[in-house]
């Protein structure tokens, strides 16, 4: 199986260390009895998850929870290795998971719940969405002060011509060679609209600091260092911005897309059974509800997306994949960096 | 030990139908399938082919090799049928550029420009998979691109699986309505059949006319057949009957002649020998024409007791009627026949021949076994919904032979070897209790004699 | 009295024949319903004996244009059948009374005797002898204001000595006429009637002497 990915490890294998899990947070939640234990593999940050497993230990007060936050890269290569420790992957690179599911590596579960969530939520009834996420302009009021707000991209790419001496290392984005996350939003990005790539020589053209994740960028932007940052997730924003006056979010009117954080259970887990019940309680409606009120996350809502014309959900479809071949992934990277490194 | 049950006509119609309505429906699920599998497959290869052209159109040749970008929308399409998974492998002159190194090759090089399509199992899974081969100037000089696309049948297997459930269902429809349809058919198709059964069995036994009812014309050979039947009956019994008639007055004449020839003969002649003799000759004629006769009458009574033609009979009318036929035959004897009938008619159901026949030979035996001047005492009463005729007689009684052996067929008391008789009178006496759910009993009366006793219920 | 018999069995016929005429009758014998027929045409008939079944055709049906024709000559028919039902019908037809075959003829004679009594208007006539007045109709015998009643047997044995008194007749022809031949009776059964008989003559004028190995005969005391 291992000579399958044979492409795909010789990229991988240039960004990640060989072997392990390269663990970022590693959290314990014990349970008195004990008699069940659930291993969590997560890209999501302890602090913004710790609240939903509180809510499921309540339910299952019997259940021990391990919880391994990881990178989306380096959970992927621990998956796709086979590593049997995890009873549930949830990661926020939608294409990395599909990719994962589509080899072969997740398990098949259906119940009431998971036949509840709307197609587009879920895929071959292995793979499924559990929050959705606009993807933003954050943005500081008083770096932009007395400038005009820009509602689309063509706004901001007049902006940022406009006014060079504003905006010069004062922009944040992804670097999406580092973060799975960025490569997922600018690969979107290029697919939706050309406009991506004016907008990327634009701000090339203004020597933009590169971040590998929200939480960096976020806290430049906090600090004044930087005036935009494109392309960050709304959620760890709006929880950022709380008792901050000058931080501004911008959901672009010529499209927002909108990420599906995603869940499924490994091929490889040993308690299977347990990582489906944390599963379902996610998506269930209780756990919907909880998600919502504890972690900042929003729950996966069909009339919120209709409501908003400008949102577009990243699908969860096959297309995923195709930014995922290494071939593809080289040209697209020396592409980006072609049009934003020009120093 | 159970019978089994004979066949049913309209079972067997049921079933045959039923047969052929499975048969359809299995045939009507099998070829959906069948058709809708060839269907699915070549809508979902077109679409596979698709996607894998769309690939082969973006290869172009570069400075360093061959140039891949995958478009999006080649995998995306994919997703629009179902959620099927896909794998791929891109190689150029055989060595793997990017994809799924172990997805088996196409069995045979693709030429032309259409994609070839095959089967083939990768990862334990079934999968379809295009394969297109282009040629691509690499450095002016031409490389080999082998482009497959392989996408799991999964959707395509269960909207198969829904057609063919979908045709199952109308099969089952169809195949229940068809059951429907042929119980209704079998019911109106034998219809006539039923109809004509209850006529027959409507019918009175005397009822021999031809069947005249309007019959199917799949009926006719058998109304024929039964009318033909009905029509030999019909003669059969008439000529049994005219038969019997015929055969009496056969035997009896001559018979009569013969003892009138010996009673004329007896008073011609004074010898005392020769009267004995001739006496007994007029017995032996006596003796055969009655033995005769109770054939005769066994044969109607056996005839008739099939035939139950059964009318209103007033007893009390018939039982005084044949006394006064036996009346001068029993004063001849200086024999009184005294007779106890109630004033009002006793009427019921019965063959008048057969009670005659009954009464006939009872009072005959009864008279026949008396003695000089003797009574005989008739009487007819009504009780307990039962009509009893009783015969007594001051004759010589049973002498201990039992009724049961009385009443069988040529057998005689042993204390009557002087009496003509056959013996066969009172076994045609039971029989008719028999038919008619009476009875019939002989005893010895107190203080010498028999009392036949015929009962039958009203 | 002048009888026709109507029967297609010659030696049934010849003895009937013989037989009655031995009782004073005198009889014409057809042997079909035509010949019949001829015989009807030309003469009177005191009573016609019929027989059923016929060469030239049914006597019922020929007992029925007799009746039709308002002829009232009674008929006594002999049938082979014994069926009441037929009885009925015959009677039905017309027929005056039935006998069937084969027959006793001291039956046959009672039968013709009650027939031919019931046409006859008047009684048939008393005799009377040494004082004695028989009454063949009442069955008695009357002498000196007393009467005696008959029985069957002893009436038909006194109807034979007062035929002609003074005559012997033997006990075969006495036996002859009281006995039917079938009756398993020796010629000496015929005492026990003349025994009664002579009880019931006692008294009057008249007796029955026996004469010693001939027979017996009606003779005044």
């Amino acid at each position: 199986m291992r000579a399958i990915f044979h492409a795909a490890v010789i990229w991988l294998a240039t960004l990640l260390p060989a072997a392990g899990v390269e663990i970022e947070e590693e959290t314990w939640f014990r349970a008195a009895g004990a008699a069940r234990e659930l291993h969590i593999l997560s890209t999501t940050d302890t602090d913004v998850f710790a609240p939903l497993i509180a809510a499921y230990q309540q339910r299952a007060p019997d259940v021990t929870i391990r919880y391994v936050v990881a990178s989306t890269q380096e959970l992927f290569r621990v998956l796709r290795d086979g590593e049997a420790g995890f009873d549930l992957a949830i990661s926020s690179a939608m294409d990395l998971q599909m990719k994962l599911v589509n080899d072969g590596f997740a398990r098949t579960h259906r119940s009431g719940e998971t036949a509840a969530l709307p197609g587009w939520a879920r895929w071959r009834d292995q793979l499924f969405a559990f929050a959705q996420e606009p993807v933003v302009l954050a943005l500081s009021h008083r770096a932009l002060e007395g400038l005009p707000r820009p509602a689309t991209r063509g706004d901001l790419i007049r902006l940022l011509r406009q006014y060079p001496d504003r905006f010069a290392g004062r922009i944040g984005t992804y670097d999406p060679r580092a973060s799975g996350a960025g490569y997922l939003f600018a690969t979107q990005d290029a697919r939706q609209s050309d406009t991506y790539w004016r907008l990327a020589e634009v701000m090339g053209g203004l020597d933009p600091r590169l971040y590998q994740s929200t939480g960096e960028m976020i806290g430049d932007l906090k600090a004044g260092r930087l005036a935009l940052a494109y392309n960050v997730l709304g959620s760890y924003l709006s929880g950022q911005l709380r008792g901050w006056d000058d931080g501004g979010m911008v959901e672009l009117r010529d499209y927002t897309h909108v990420l599906l954080r995603t869940a499924f259970v490994p091929a490889a887990a040993q308690r299977p059974a347990e990582g489906a019940a944390f599963l379902d309680f996610m998506i269930s409606q209780a756990g919907q509800q909880r998600l919502a009120e504890t972690t900042g996350l929003p729950p996966i809502d069909e009339a919120a997306l209709s409501a908003a014309p400008h949102l577009r959900p990243i699908r969860l479809d096959l297309g995923l994949l195709v930014y995922v071949d290494p071939v593809k992934r080289r040209n697209f990277l020396s592409e980006w960096a072609a049009a934003v490194i020009q120093r | 030990m159970t019978a089994a049950a004979p066949p049913s006509l309209r079972r067997r119609l049921i079933w045959q139908f039923l047969a052929v309505a499975g048969l359809l429906a299995g045939l009507l699920y099998v070829s959906t399938r069948n058709v809708a599998h060839d269907a699915v497959e070549q809508t979902q290869d077109r679409i596979l082919g698709a996607a894998t052209l769309a690939i082969a159109q973006e290869l172009r040749g570069g400075e360093d090799g061959v140039e891949i970008d995958i478009p999006y929308s080649a995998f995306s399409i994919l997703g629009a049928t179902g959620n099927d998974r896909i794998f791929y492998r891109i190689e150029v002159n055989g060595t793997l550029v990017t994809g799924y190194e172990a997805l088996p090759g196409p069995p045979q090089r693709p030429g032309g420009l259409d994609p070839l399509f095959y089967s083939t199992t990768y990862l334990d899974e079934t999968v379809r998979v295009a394969a297109v081969m282009r040629s691509v100037l690499v450095e002016a000089r031409p490389a080999e691109a082998l482009i497959l696309l392989a996408q799991t049948r999964t959707a395509q297997e269960s909207i198969v699986a829904g057609l063919a459930n979908r045709a199952a269902m109308f099969g089952l429809g169809f195949f229940l309505t068809a059951s429907g349809l042929a119980v209704l058919l079998a019911r109106l198709v034998l219809r006539p059949v039923n109809d004509l059964a209850g006529a027959m069995a409507r019918r009175g036994p005397q009822d021999l006319r031809r069947v005249a009812r309007p019959v199917p014309k799949e009926l006719q050979p058998l109304v024929s057949a039964l009318n033909g039947f009905i029509a030999r009956l019909s003669a059969a019994l008439s000529r049994s009957e005219t038969f019997i008639a015929e055969a009496a007055h056969h035997i009896r004449t001559p018979l009569s002649a013969l003892r009138a020839q010996a009673e004329i003969a007896l008073r011609e002649t004074p010898d005392a020998a020769a009267r004995a003799r001739l006496r007994r000759i007029v017995r032996l004629a006596d003796d055969t024409a009655r033995s005769a006769g109770q054939l005769l009458d066994h044969a109607a009574v056996m005839y008739r007791s099939d035939q139950r033609s059964d009318e209103a009979v007033d007893l009390a009318r018939l039982v005084q009627g044949i006394c006064e036929t036996f009346r001068p035959a029993a004063e001849l004897r200086d024999l009184t026949i005294a007779l106890d009938v109630p004033d009002r008619p006793i009427v019921l159901q019965a063959d008048p021949l057969l009670l005659e026949t009954v009464l006939r030979n009872v009072l005959d035996n009864a008279i026949k076994y008396s003695g000089e001047d003797g009574s005989i005492e008739v009487q007819l009463t009504q009780a307990a919904g039962q009509a009893v005729i009783e015969v007594r007689d001051r004759g010589r009684g049973l002498a201990g032979a039992a009724l049961s052996a009385l009443g069988r067929r040529f057998e005689r008391g042993d204390n009557v070897g002087d009496v003509v008789g056959s013996g066969l009178g009172l076994a045609i006496v039971a029989e008719v209790a028999q038919v008619y759910g009476g009875s019939f009993t002989l005893s010895q009366r107190e203080g010498g004699g028999a009392c036949a006793r015929f009962s039958m219920p009203l | 009295m002048r009888f026709l018999l109507v029967e297609d069995n010659a030696d049934l016929a010849e003895t009937v024949l013989a037989r009655l005429s031995l009782d004073g009758h005198a009889v014409d014998w057809a042997r079909g319903l035509d010949e019949a027929e001829d015989h009807l045409a030309v003469a009177e008939y005191d009573l016609i004996l019929l027989d059923i079944m016929l060469p030239d055709g049914d006597g019922r049906d020929f007992l029925a244009a007799h009746r039709r024709a308002r002829r009232t000559t009674p008929v006594i028919v002999m049938t082979a059948r014994s069926a009441v039902s037929d009885r009925v019908a015959l009677l039905d037809t017309g027929a005056d009374d039935y006998i069937t075959k084969p027959f006793d003829f001291l039956e046959l004679s009672a039968r013709i005797r009650a027939v031919l009594r019931r046409g006859a208007a008047e009684a048939l006539p008393s005799q009377s002898f040494a004082g004695l007045t028989f009454d063949p109709q009442q069955a008695a015998l009357r002498f000196e204001g007393e009467t005696r009643e008959l029985r069957n047997r002893e009436l038909r044995l006194f109807e034979i000595l007062i035929s002609a008194p003074e005559r012997i007749f033997s006990k075969a022809q006495l036996c002859d006429r009281l006995f039917s031949a079938s009756e398993a009776v020796s010629d000496n059964a015929i005492e026990v009637y003349v025994g009664r008989l002579r009880k019931k003559l006692d008294g009057s004028g008249a007796r029955i002497e026996t004469v010693r190995g001939v027979g017996y005969r009606l003779t005044r005391s």
